[in-house]
C-alpha cells in the first residue's frame, strides 16, 4: 500500500510537471533546474525557487508601490525592477511570469501609467498561480519522499 | 542584495580540495542577481569546478587584490582563478567595466572572462569581443554552455607552454620568491591604472597575443560565421 502511495505520488507529481510545461507556465530551463539537483544539493531546486519568491514579493512591492504613486514619474525605476524581475523569472524558467515581465516593460518604456497597471494586475496574478503550484510540486514531492522512506526502511 | 562572498567546492574524492588541485579549475562568478548566482554556483559545481561567488564587479576586484581603495586582506594564492564569468548588466560596474579592468592588469588580463547577458545584443556581443572577452553567454545559462567554458579552462592548463595557460602560471606561484617584481604601478584617479596590492608576486610573462581560436559550437563563432554570409 505505501509503495503504492510513492508511486502514485511520483506519477501525480509528474503530471503537474507536464500540465505546467503545457501552459508554458515553466520552460526548458525549469528542467535544467532539476539537473542540477543530486546527492551533495538535494533541496537545490526548492532553495532556489524560495530565494526567486523572495526576490519576486520585494519587487512586485515596489512595482506597486511605484505605481500608486500620486505623481508617479519613475518609469526609469520601474524599468530597473522589471529587468531584475525578468531576468530571475528566465533563470528558474518561469515562462509566462517572464513574457508579462516583457509586456509590462514595453508600456513602461512608453510611459504608459494605465498598462502599467493592467500588466502589474496579470503580473501579480500570474506570479501568484506559479507560486501556488510550485508550492504543490514541492509538497508533493516531499510525501513522496517520506512515502518511499517508510516503504524502504533499509536503505537510509 | 547580500554582499557575501561565497566560497564553495565540490570535492570529488571525499577528502577535501587542496588550495593546489590541478584538476579542479577555480571559477570567479560575479552577478548581482542571488538567484543568478545560486544557479550558477551550482551549473559549476556539477560541473566539477570551484567557485566563488560575488555580488558586484568591486568585490570581484576586491577578491582578486586589483581594488584601488581596498586591497584584499586575505592572501587567495591558494585559490589562482582560471576563469572569471560575470554578469553584463550590473549597477555600479558594469560587467564590460570589470572585463576592461582585469584585460588592463598585467598580472590578470591572461585569465579568460566570459560575459553573460539576459539581452542578444550584436553591438554588445561585439565590444565584449573587442576587449578581449573569450565568450558571450546568452541567459539563461545551461550545462552545456558551462561544458564549454571547461574547454577554455582545460585548453589552457593543456598547453603548459611559457607563454599561456594557467599551468604556467602554477608553476610560477611555486616559484614565486625566483621572480623579480615588477615595478608596482601608482594609484591614480585615472580608471585604467590599478595599484596592485603588494602581498601579490606580479607574474612576469611576455605580453601574450589573445588568438585562442574560438571552440567549434560556441555562439561567438556561429554568430561571426553569419556576420559574414
Amino acid at each position: 500500500m505505501l509503495g503504492l502511495g510513492a508511486d502514485r505520488l511520483w506519477a501525480d507529481m509528474n503530471r503537474l510537471l507536464a500540465l505546467l510545461f503545457h501552459q508554458g507556465v515553466l520552460d526548458e530551463q525549469f528542467v535544467q533546474l532539476q539537473q542540477l539537483q543530486d546527492e551533495s544539493s538535494p533541496n537545490f531546486v526548492c532553495e532556489v525557487v524560495t530565494i526567486y519568491f523572495h526576490e519576486s514579493e520585494k519587487l512586485l512591492k515596489n512595482l506597486r508601490g511605484l505605481l500608486m504613486e500620486r505623481e508617479f514619474s519613475d518609469y526609469k525605476k520601474m524599468g530597473i525592477h522589471l529587468n531584475q524581475f525578468m531576468g530571475s523569472s528566465s533563470s528558474i524558467g518561469a515562462k509566462r511570469v517572464r513574457n508579462v515581465c516583457v509586456a509590462f516593460r514595453a508600456a513602461s518604456e512608453q510611459n504608459n501609467r494605465a498598462g502599467c497597471l493592467r500588466a502589474l494586475e496579470l503580473l501579480e496574478h500570474e506570479y501568484c498561480y506559479l507560486k501556488n503550484k510550485l508550492h504543490e510540486l514541492f509538497h508533493i514531492e516531499q510525501q513522496r519522499l517520506l512515502a518511499a522512506g517508510v516503504r524502504y526502511p533499509m536503505q537510509n | 542584495m547580500e554582499g557575501n562572498v561565497v566560497v564553495s567546492r565540490r570535492s570529488i574524492d571525499g577528502f577535501g580540495v587542496s588550495p593546489y588541485d590541478p584538476e579542479e579549475a577555480h571559477v570567479l562568478a560575479v552577478d548581482d542577481s542571488l538567484v543568478d548566482r545560486k544557479v550558477i554556483e551550482q551549473l559549476l559545481k556539477i560541473s566539477s569546478c570551484k567557485v566563488t561567488a560575488v555580488d558586484s564587479g568591486r568585490r570581484a576586484l576586491q577578491f582578486l587584490g586589483l581594488d584601488e581603495e581596498k586591497s584584499s586582506s586575505v592572501s587567495f594564492d591558494g585559490l589562482k582563478v582560471d576563469l572569471i564569468i560575470t554578469d553584463y548588466c550590473m549597477p555600479g560596474m558594469t560587467g564590460y567595466e570589470l572585463l576592461k579592468k582585469i584585460k588592463e592588469s598585467s598580472t590578470f588580463r591572461e585569465i579568460p572572462v566570459v560575459i553573460m547577458s539576459s539581452e542578444n545584443v550584436l553591438a554588445r556581443i561585439d565590444r565584449c569581443l573587442e576587449e578581449g572577452a573569450e565568450d558571450f553567454i546568452v541567459k539563461p545559462v545551461k550545462l552545456s554552455d558551462v561544458k564549454r567554458l571547461k574547454e577554455y579552462m582545460m585548453r589552457e592548463v593543456g598547453f603548459g607552454s611559457e607563454n599561456n595557460g594557467v599551468i604556467h602560471k602554477r608553476k610560477l606561484q611555486e616559484s614565486r620568491d625566483l621572480n623579480s617584481s615588477e615595478p608596482s604601478v601608482t594609484s591614480s584617479t585615472s580608471p585604467s591604472q590599478l595599484s596592485e596590492s603588494p602581498s601579490r608576486s606580479p607574474i612576469s610573462s611576455p605580453s601574450v597575443p589573445s588568438s585562442i581560436p574560438t571552440p567549434l559550437d560556441s555562439p561567438i563563432r556561429r554568430l561571426k560565421m553569419t556576420n559574414t554570409g
